[in-house]
């Protein structure tokens, strides 16, 4: 997956874990957090559906690269280049 | 318990919130009541394929961000739902209710099926790694789950819990309400019961194995207690919790009563896992009646339990003309005839659709007996057609449920 690839399946994760949430201004800069509501129940969802969709396994020590758009998809990658788009 | 305690001691019903499979406010579901409007529809579920349910159509978004639908369970939800609904018919200055003094009593006959069932499925996609299994399991089987998404929901810092009473717990979380009132725990009980067990499919396969899940071609005939050719129960979905409060507290505040909780009683057959022993039933009856301080025949309408197994209703038809003997002037209705057996919701929900007789005094009637079983033949029966009275001023309400459960609820008109 190239990189814009990799930003819009997790855009669409979060679509799915903020139901409520309008995502078409989101800021990749910024934190997730500050610009919606999400808890830490909600991060592990983004961690779980990783891992449902894509096998991709991201350690514990490694959430704190989940934070905002921009450094979530500098982190996955590495692990997702060799992903296939469906 | 009586109308003679004093007013700090009287236990009345000030709101309802409610949602069933013919109905999502108290006046559709007793429009349905008296229309003859059955909820009961084909339903499709996991491994079991067509079969028949009732299910409630209410708006989750009325009370509940999307986000927190899919968090939490189909329980919260009715709970969340019901709760916001009777708060806001009781007419309580919610915003300036002290939320710690508000506790929530929550009826149910189970909890944890319908996650459990969904995780272990979505697993299986996976090979069974269990690596896959959801975090939100945990906080969505606890039993309290049902009870705690309202308080989460409505920022209620007072009591909450569920009370597990199979298909009594209706009746249970209204016991539960008043008598942690009673015991000055809280000043606002939110209490009766909920069910989302439609959605496991391990009730109904639970229900065919035991040969007592009901099938029909048409579905709206299918939950026939008293019946001659009855097969079974129809499962069905719905809450209903009623706002409850001290008498003198109604009273000062100028709210509308819909009836007074003048005796209750609980007991157990200590006899069988599934069968129902009508002695036990017709005890738990006398002491309701015995508390209340009532006679049989002082009672105006009998809301019975019965759910259309061959054995259980006339159980209980066995113990009402026990109690009952024919010789007084009290009505019986059933209302599964019309909803299916809403599980833990079934005790609150069979009452609430009895209270508008306080004030319309008509009896609504237990459809689809087309030919009564002779051994569910009862004096005050009401088949067919809703039944005008003089007056309706008590309703004994029945809920029974396995292990040998039983309850009786009596409301007085105020």
């Amino acid at each position: 997956m190239t990189k814009e690839e990799i930003r819009e399946e997790v855009l669409d994760i979060l679509a799915d874990i903020a139901p409520d949430e309008d995502l078409s201004n989101l800021d990749d800069s910024q934190s997730f957090r500050e610009q919606m509501e999400l808890d830490s129940m909600d991060f592990l969802d983004i961690v779980m559906e990783l891992r449902k969709r894509h096998r991709v396994q991201v350690p514990e020590d490694d959430y704190v690269n989940l934070a905002s758009m921009n450094s979530t998809v500098e982190y996955l990658e590495p692990l997702m280049k060799d992903i296939q788009k469906v | 318990m009586t109308s003679q305690a004093p007013d700090n001691q009287r236990i009345v019903i000030t709101g309802v919130g409610l949602t069933a499979p013919n109905g999502n406010t108290l006046a559709e579901y007793r429009d349905a009541l008296l229309s003859g409007r059955s909820g009961v529809q084909q339903y499709d579920i996991r491994y079991i394929g067509e079969t028949l349910a009732g299910v409630c159509d209410f708006d989750e978004l009325k009370y509940q961000k999307r986000r927190n639908v899919r968090r939490g369970t189909r329980a919260g939800s009715i709970g969340i739902y019901c709760a916001n609904e009777a708060i806001a018919d009781s007419g309580i200055d919610w915003e300036n209710t002290d939320r710690e003094r508000v506790g929530v009593y929550v009826g149910v006959t189970e909890h944890g099926n319908v996650e459990t069932e969904n995780e272990i499925y979505e697993i299986k996609q996976y090979d069974y790694d269990t690596s896959v299994w959801t975090h939100h399991h945990n906080p969505r089987t606890v039993a309290n789950n049902p009870a705690g998404e309202i308080t989460l929901n409505m920022g209620i810092t007072g009591p909450h819990y569920t009370v597990g009473a199979a298909c009594a717990a209706g009746n249970a979380g209204l016991i539960q309400a008043a008598q942690q009132l009673l015991l000055g725990e809280c000043d606002v009980a939110i209490g009766g019961g909920v069910s989302e067990s439609i959605r496991t499919f391990g009730i109904f396969a639970g229900f065919a194995s035991q040969g007592a899940l009901a099938s029909n071609e048409d579905p709206t005939k299918a939950s026939r207690p008293f019946d001659r050719d009855r097969n079974g129960i129809v499962v069905s979905e719905g809450g209903c919790l009623f706002i409850v409060e001290r008498y003198s507290d109604a009273a000062a505040r100028g709210a509308k009563i819909y009836g007074e909780l003048v005796g209750y009683a609980m007991n157990s057959d200590a006899s069988d896992f599934v069968l129902p022993n009508p002695k036990q039933q017709a005890r738990c009856m006398r002491m309701a009646l015995e508390r209340a301080q009532l006679n049989a025949g002082d009672i105006g309408i009998v809301s019975t339990h019965a759910t259309a197994t061959s054995s259980g209703d006339i159980q209980e038809c066995t113990a009402v003309r026990d109690v009952f003997n024919g010789d007084s002037p009290t009505l019986i209705n059933n209302t599964k005839s019309f909803i299916g057996h809403a599980m833990g919701a079934a005790g609150s929900l069979e009452l609430a659709g009895n209270l508008p007789s306080f004030d319309d005094g008509v009896c609504h009637p237990t459809i689809n007996v087309d030919n009564l079983d002779p051994e569910c033949e009862l004096a005050g029966l009401v088949l067919g057609e809703p039944r005008q009275t003089k007056g309706v001023d008590t309703i004994l309400n029945n809920s029974f449920g396995m292990l040998g459960i039983n309850s009786a609820v009596v409301i007085k008109r105020v």
